[in-house]
């Protein structure tokens, strides 16, 4: 058997990849999980909103408000605060500041969204598209506005310094450094990945969040109040994205551009349906998102030797970037592994009338 | 009379009122947003951006025609998200289809650039046709196997569509020897200009499509079991329709008008592919057909409006040095008033206006739970 399958050309093609991809690990890893980041927290935050069983499709949007409030905030408050840096991160009264403004913009947003998805009992999707357009309107008009005066951000936060003797630890050493040599933001991801997975499944707020994300009524039938909850989640969710929003602003870069979310709102949304709703999963597919378009840089640039040189570098490099596209509609489709929304998914609750 | 009025009325309110609102939270923005910028607070900006944004989309003869002109592709896509619509299904994905709509007939328009235009201009155009119909038959189909929401699926495929444009220019498109990825020009397949400077023969035959759209809806079977699947798929399972057929023939048609969208845009427009080719008309087509209320007339009206105020933004923004992205905004702002009407409809008293938004509530209701099409 296992003389047949190295026969066939294409497994022995697919070995030979995992053997190129764990030989660029270590090197590729911490930027892999520098362009997760964005992904994971906008996953997050579907996870949020759809396991109480709002659709948020305007998560983008909501990131994008988020980090252009970030922004503009440091802009502005810099003088008012000043620059003095503090102990770890790079922080300054500043960007802390500028921080909270940011997951506060993106909170409004998303009370936006709540507001018609919860109590006008609009249709969620309309609700999360005009998000969007809203705030890549009144984002690129602000900024258009901003840009003419042409002003410098309160920079950026920076990475933990980790000593050398820890990243240098044979063979696991690069695990340490893609997780702590990181900044806040990143750094935060991870604790709040693994509080929101035991969270969800192991407390009575988990349980009650996706009660009414799975079966409103049932919910409250025991005395939970379905819409308050939902308006909580939702918030919460708003956190997240805003969390997301200011990485792309505040963390992996010190300027904002018009539309600089580029999607990853709607890719988030992508990690979420393959990480079956659940945070650890939501987390992995971005993981594993961010590193199918970090995978078509690396080949340009350490090309794999021999056969599977040649094979990858005659796909064209925007082959990786469909791919998490494409394992999506794969996955949501059914083929392999289905992956299956709440039950009260994008359902408004309508309480039964008393009687 | 007066009855035809007040239906007119129940009709119309809610959408004109969402856009004199939005033209109030408009200029309380422009005001705004100066004072807070530049320091100084000016009211009569507001005025100065409107007046430049109207005499910017029809203030001359060539402005209508250019109004006209960026209205049509509007109206396609808009007639596109109003069919599936109708048929209860969300299509996100007119981005998607609209792009590879514009690639097949850069492709076969660029094969014909030198033949006859008489040849080359319906093949191409019918090229951008089938790329996007196969676009949406995609989503189609997934939903009537697998169930798969359609509005995740058309997300997805719009991200691949952008892909695959990008690898096509890139790759076997690229011109020899340009500075940068660029098709060919499409020459002869070009559309034929008859109304000023850029007014082409898409002014004739994208109309004709909304007629065709009212007359499929309206006066065919076919339209008839559309609208039934929309507004209740229980009840057109148990009148015999096939609602696997119907979703599949819905999504493929919605993504051929998208298509066309696309094809008019690169045949009329752009002529050529570059890698940074892209179109706003995916999510402003979801706009016009919601501000349309999904019926023909309505969305004329409605791309009609949006095609003005994106002709408009350019002038608005060298007259008066309101930034251009402020359309972006009204539009955003017409729609936020327009879903949350049953709100805007309590403070106004209008308990008879509808907000046309009543059969276009079967999509997020069938979003949860693992969805069957039986």
């Amino acid at each position: 058997m296992d003389q047949f399958l190295y026969s066939l050309p294409l497994i022995g093609l697919v070995f030979e990849f995992i053997g190129y991809l764990i030989a660029i690990m270590p090197d590729i890893a911490p930027i892999m999980v520098k362009s997760a980041v964005p992904i994971a927290f906008a996953a997050l935050c579907g996870v949020m909103c759809e396991r109480s069983g709002v659709v948020n499709i305007g998560i983008e949007g909501t990131m994008l408000v988020a980090a252009f409030v970030g922004w503009t905030a440091g802009v502005y408050l810099e003088p008012v605060f000043g620059s003095e840096v503090g102990p770890v991160f790079g922080a300054t009264p500043t960007l802390v500041v500028a921080l909270l403004l940011a997951i506060l913009a993106a909170v409004i947003v998303s009370a936006v969204h709540a507001w018609l998805s919860i109590s006008v009992k609009a249709d969620q999707i309309i609700s999360g598209v005009i998000i969007n357009i809203a705030a890549l309107g009144m984002t690129g008009y602000l900024i258009s506005l901003l840009a003419t005066s042409s002003p410098t951000g309160a920079g950026q936060f920076t990475a933990l310094a980790v000593p050398e003797a820890v990243t240098e630890i044979p063979y696991v050493g690069w695990i340490f450094e893609s997780i702590f040599a990181q900044g806040p933001l990143t750094i935060s991801l991870f604790v709040i990945v693994i509080a929101f997975q035991i969270g969800l499944f192991r407390t009575r707020w988990g349980l009650r969040s996706r009660s009414v994300g799975e079966h409103p009524r049932a919910a409250e039938t025991v005395g939970i109040d379905v819409n308050r909850l939902r308006y909580r989640n939702v918030l919460a969710g708003g956190v997240l994205a805003g969390l997301g929003g200011a990485f792309l602003s505040m963390e992996a870069t010190s300027i904002f551009q018009q539309g600089m979310t580029g999607g990853r709102g709607f890719i988030g949304l992508a990690a979420m349906i393959v990480g079956r709703w659940t945070p650890l999963g939501a987390f992995g597919a971005a993981l594993l998102f961010a590193s199918s378009v970090g995978i078509s840089q690396s080949i340009l640039i350490l090309p794999p030797p021999g056969q599977l040189g040649e094979v990858l570098a005659a796909l064209p490099p925007q082959f990786f970037d469909a791919l998490p596209y494409l394992v999506t509609i794969i996955i949501l489709a059914g083929v392999v592994g289905k992956s299956i929304p709440p039950a009260a998914d994008g359902q408004p609750y309508e309480r039964e009338a008393a009687t | 009379m007066s009855d035809r009025l007040s239906r007119a009325w129940t009709i119309l309110a809610l959408p004109l009122i969402s856009i004199v609102l939005s033209i109030l939270v408009g200029s309380i923005v422009i005001i705004a947003s100066e004072w807070l910028v530049a320091g100084e607070l000016k009211p009569g900006l507001a005025v100065d951006a409107y007046a430049a944004l109207v005499i910017g989309s029809v203030g001359s003869f060539q402005a209508i025609v250019d109004t006209l002109t960026n209205a049509m592709p509007l109206l396609l896509g808009g007639l596109a998200v109003g069919l599936a619509f109708k048929g209860g299904l969300f299509n996100i994905g007119a981005r998607g289809q609209f792009l590879m709509g514009a690639l097949g007939s850069v492709i076969v328009g660029t094969l014909l650039r030198e033949s006859p235009t008489i040849i080359a201009v319906p093949l191409a155009l019918a090229a951008g046709m089938l790329a996007g119909a196969a676009w949406g038959f995609i989503p189609g189909f997934l939903k009537a196997v697998s169930g798969a929401h359609e509005v995740v699926t058309t997300i997805m495929l719009n991200f691949v569509a952008a892909a695959i444009l990008a690898a096509a220019v890139n790759g076997p498109l690229n011109v020899e020897g340009s500075a940068s990825p660029i098709t060919l020009d499409v020459g002869n397949a070009a559309l034929p200009v008859i109304l000023g400077r850029t007014g082409t023969i898409a002014l004739i035959y994208a109309p004709l499509m909304a007629v065709l759209y009212g007359w499929l809806l309206f006066r065919t079977t076919r339209g008839f079991e559309i609208r039934i699947a929309g507004a209740s798929p229980d009840a057109a399972r148990y009148a015999g329709m096939s609602p696997r057929r119907l979703i599949i023939w819905t999504m493929s048609v919605s993504g051929m008008l998208a298509g066309m969208a696309g094809a008019t845009d690169l045949l009329g427009v752009t002529h050529q592919m570059s890698t940074t080719y892209d179109t706003t008309v995916g999510f402003d087509s979801i706009a016009v057909a919601l501000l349309g209320r999904n019926s023909p007339i309505g969305i004329v009206l409605a791309a009609l409006l949006f095609g003005a105020m994106n002709t408009g933004a350019g002038a608005m923004q060298i007259d008066a040095g309101v930034p251009a992205e402020l359309v972006g905004v009204l539009q955003a702002t017409i729609l936020l008033f327009l879903v949350a009407g049953p709100v805007v409809k309590r403070v106004f008293h209008l308990k008879d206006a509808r907000t046309g938004l009543e059969d276009a509530t079967a999509f997020t209701s069938t979003y949860g739970g693992e969805a069957t099409i039986r």
